[in-house]
């Protein structure tokens, strides 16, 4: 018994162990896409996206207000301010005078400067110079300060790929192509798909097993096979270059895999039911509309989801069956392309696009994961 | 309501047959039962009938029309499945109202019979469920309300009880039972449980090896059966057979067997027979126990008796073979103590020729 269950612990503990590092797997570039979306240019080039979720350390060279501002009180030359001008809520830990002792000071200690006068600085860096004698020169002293600054996002980058940006930044408008292509793309083939595979379980001709014979082998045909004679084809038919050529295409390519899972799905449903219906008076069509479709939703919802997916993330399709020089029919991941030529540096640019890209298949597959696990299973366990 | 008529109907798979040839007329408001072993093509029948099996050749009328080709939902005939086949999407006033909204009947009419039929049913509080949140005999009962909802001319059954367990299976016998005498519908019922078949049957067609064995009412059957698979498959615990041949006795044929002889009726067809190998029949329940001084009396080894109350059943063998005996045990015990043997009256032994199996003519047991 014990060994037993010592097999079993170990291999739920591999089990557990493998899960884990496919999260992680998963998680890592996900997140690190998301948090580098919202960061500067300066940021992603100075430091990791994990440690954009921390405050940091910075060691900052500033310098005091010009001796130009400076006021006489009480027979002192004062010259007052922040360190920080644009306002922001960094905590200053140490500081210095000079590059070789940068933490000599705390916050709220007085220093005397070499070329005459006290300085002191708060944490929040406001800093008080006075001496006794006028301060001369063009510019104040330099103060080295090491200073903690909190985590800091901007919503810049996904405003200038989504409203403000120009025709090669615009990701709004791929977006919307992108959405006009994986619709119909998905809704076509399983509408043919369902009647397709209703005929080929539950009605009976001749040829029935050849048919479904032949679709097992479409399933296994790499499309790439396909790409030029259908692009002939679609130009020779006229409908090239334009959404409808981008559906078919994805119709075509997506319904082997559609019909093969629907028909397994739909052969299990038990016979008996099926012939009761008949009984009760139901013509093929009805069967079919009132019974076979809701009682096969699961695999119908997960054969959606994988059409969506790959649609949405296709770029081998769109390259090929939607031309288009004037960039109106530019989808997501062709764009993204493009951005790599025109803005390979621009890395905040190009996180923001991805995720944006990502965002949908995201939340298809958080929102319908019990559909896709179930539709996985569809067909292959009875 | 009207009658069922197959004529020679015969169902073949390819160059196999499997029904050959049936004939039987189905009366209105006749409740016929078609038993048999697993196999026999009682099922395959039924489900032409239905429609749900092409017919490869005979004749088959339902009301007098022929309905060999027409489909299923046009020969107004509704079907109880063995697994329920109920819709499972479909709440229980969905289930029952599927077949009515298919033929587009008017929203009162099928709001009233839904309601009309979970009265009959006992479902009205169920109506809102799900198959999924149904008792076994809480499905049965819907299968057969989407069935009676519909008025139809014919009712079939195959099997619809075998799916539950002892207990509710008696139960919904007596309430199948019930529901046809309230509706008098023509119905057609499919088992291979032979106490359901006897209890509910008007007349029971038993079949084997997709023949027709004998066709009759309970009684008749039990009492009658027209050849050995007959009498060994009505009847539980079943009709003990054994071989004998027939010698003349003093008062007309005498059985021979294993030293023993056991005196029957006159029967023409026995008459100068001497040595004619025949099966003999006697039920369990025809014979008298007797003890050892008892004339006429046949010995048997007993083997075991099984006290069951108001009866026992007492287990012997006879040249090998298991014999059963049922009888009374008020009043016998003492016989039942020391039984070695028991008498039967000569006109309750059936007698079947060995070679055919069928029963020799002229043996009538009435009612």
């Amino acid at each position: 018994m014990s060994s037993i269950a010592g097999q079993k612990s170990g291999l739920v503990w591999a089990v557990h162990l493998s899960a884990a590092v496919l999260v992680i797997l998963w998680l890592f570039p996900t997140v690190g896409l998301l948090v580098s979306s919202f960061r500067t240019a300066d940021q992603i080039a100075t430091s990791g996206w994990w440690k954009a979720l921390f405050p940091s350390q910075q060691n900052l060279t500033l310098r005091t207000a010009a001796p130009e501002t400076q006021v006489q009180a009480d027979g002192l030359f004062v010259i007052e301010g922040s360190l920080f001008e644009d306002g922001s809520s960094k905590v200053i830990t140490v500081w210095g005078t000079n590059a070789k002792g940068i933490d000599s000071y705390q916050p709220g200690d007085t220093a005397a400067l070499r070329r005459g006068g006290r300085l002191t600085v708060q944490a929040d860096g406001s800093y008080r110079l006075e001496g006794e004698e006028e301060f001369t020169g063009r510019r104040g002293p330099r103060v080295f300060v090491t200073a903690e600054v909190p985590p800091e996002f901007t919503l810049a980058n996904y405003h200038k790929i989504l409203i403000s940006g120009g025709a090669t930044d615009n990701m709004a408008k791929a977006f919307f192509n992108t959405l006009t292509v994986t619709i119909p793309a998905t809704i076509i083939p399983i509408l043919v798909a369902a009647f397709a595979a209703y005929a080929l379980a539950w009605m009976e001709f001749p040829g029935r097993a050849l048919l479904i014979a032949a679709i097992v082998g479409l399933l296994v045909v790499p499309l790439q096979l396909a790409l030029i004679p259908l692009l002939k084809f679609h130009n020779g038919i006229g409908i090239g270059k334009g959404y409808l050529g981008v559906w078919m295409a994805h119709t075509g390519f997506g319904l082997p895999l559609a019909i093969y899972l629907l028909r397994n799905y739909m052969v299990g449903i038990p016979r008996d039911i099926i012939e009761n219906a008949r009984v009760d008076g139901a013509t093929d069509f009805q069967i079919f509309t009132r019974i076979i479709l809701p009682l096969s939703f699961p695999a119908l919802a997960s054969f959606a989801i994988f059409q969506f997916l790959w649609t949405w993330n296709d770029l081998l399709v769109a390259m090929v069956f939607l031309i288009d020089a004037t960039g109106e029919t530019t989808v997501m991941t062709k764009q993204i392309v493009e951005m790599l030529g025109t803005r390979g540096g621009n890395w905040e640019i190009l996180a923001t696009s991805a995720f944006v890209s990502i965002a949908v298949p995201l939340f298809v597959f958080f929102a319908m994961q019990k559909y896709l696990v179930r539709g996985l299973l569809a067909g292959s366990v009875k | 309501m009207s009658g069922v008529n197959l004529e020679g109907i015969v169902k073949a798979y390819g160059p196999i047959q499997v029904v050959h040839g049936i004939d039987l007329e189905v009366k209105e408001k006749e409740f016929v039962v078609l038993v048999g072993p697993s196999g026999c093509g009682k099922s395959t029948t039924l489900r032409m009938i239905a429609g749900l099996e092409e017919i490869s050749d005979g004749a088959l009328t339902i009301d007098g029309r022929m309905v060999n080709r027409v489909a299923p939902k046009d020969r107004d005939v509704a079907m109880v499945f063995q697994n329920y086949a109920l819709y499972p999407h479909l709440n229980v006033a969905d289930n029952i109202a599927f077949g009515l909204r298919i033929r587009k009947e008017s929203k009162e009419h099928i709001a009233e019979s839904v309601e009309e039929v979970g009265n009959i049913l006992g479902l009205t509080p169920y109506l809102e469920r799900r198959p999924a949140d149904l008792s076994g005999g809480q499905r049965q009962r819907v299968a057969m309300g989407r069935a009676i909802v519909r008025r139809p001319k014919v009712f079939l059954f195959d099997e619809p009880l075998s799916n539950l367990d002892a207990k509710l299976r008696t139960q919904m016998r007596a309430e199948i039972k019930r529901l046809h005498k309230r509706l008098g519908a023509t119905s057609i019922y499919v088992t291979h449980d032979q106490i359901e078949a006897m209890t509910l049957a008007d007349r029971i067609v038993v079949m084997s090896d997709g023949r027709i064995e004998q066709i009759g009412s309970p009684m008749e059957l039990f009492l009658n059966p027209a050849n050995t698979f007959v009498a060994g498959f009505l009847g539980s615990p079943p009709m003990n057979m054994f071989d004998a041949t027939i010698t003349a006795g003093e008062q007309g044929p005498v059985a021979e067997f294993d030293g023993q002889r056991i005196q029957l009726q006159k029967l023409e067809s026995l008459a100068n027979s001497e040595g004619r190998k025949v099966k003999l029949g006697i039920r369990p329940e025809f014979v008298s126990v007797a003890d050892q001084d008892a004339p006429n009396l046949v010995k048997l080894d007993v083997d075991l008796i099984e006290t069951l109350g108001s009866e026992a059943l007492i287990h012997a063998h006879l040249m090998g073979d298991p014999f059963v005996i049922r009888t009374n045990t008020v009043g016998q015990m003492n016989i039942l103590n020391g039984i070695s043997g028991f008498t039967i009256e000569p006109h309750l032994i059936k007698v079947f020729d060995a070679e055919t199996g069928q029963a020799l003519p002229g043996q009538v047991l009435e009612q």
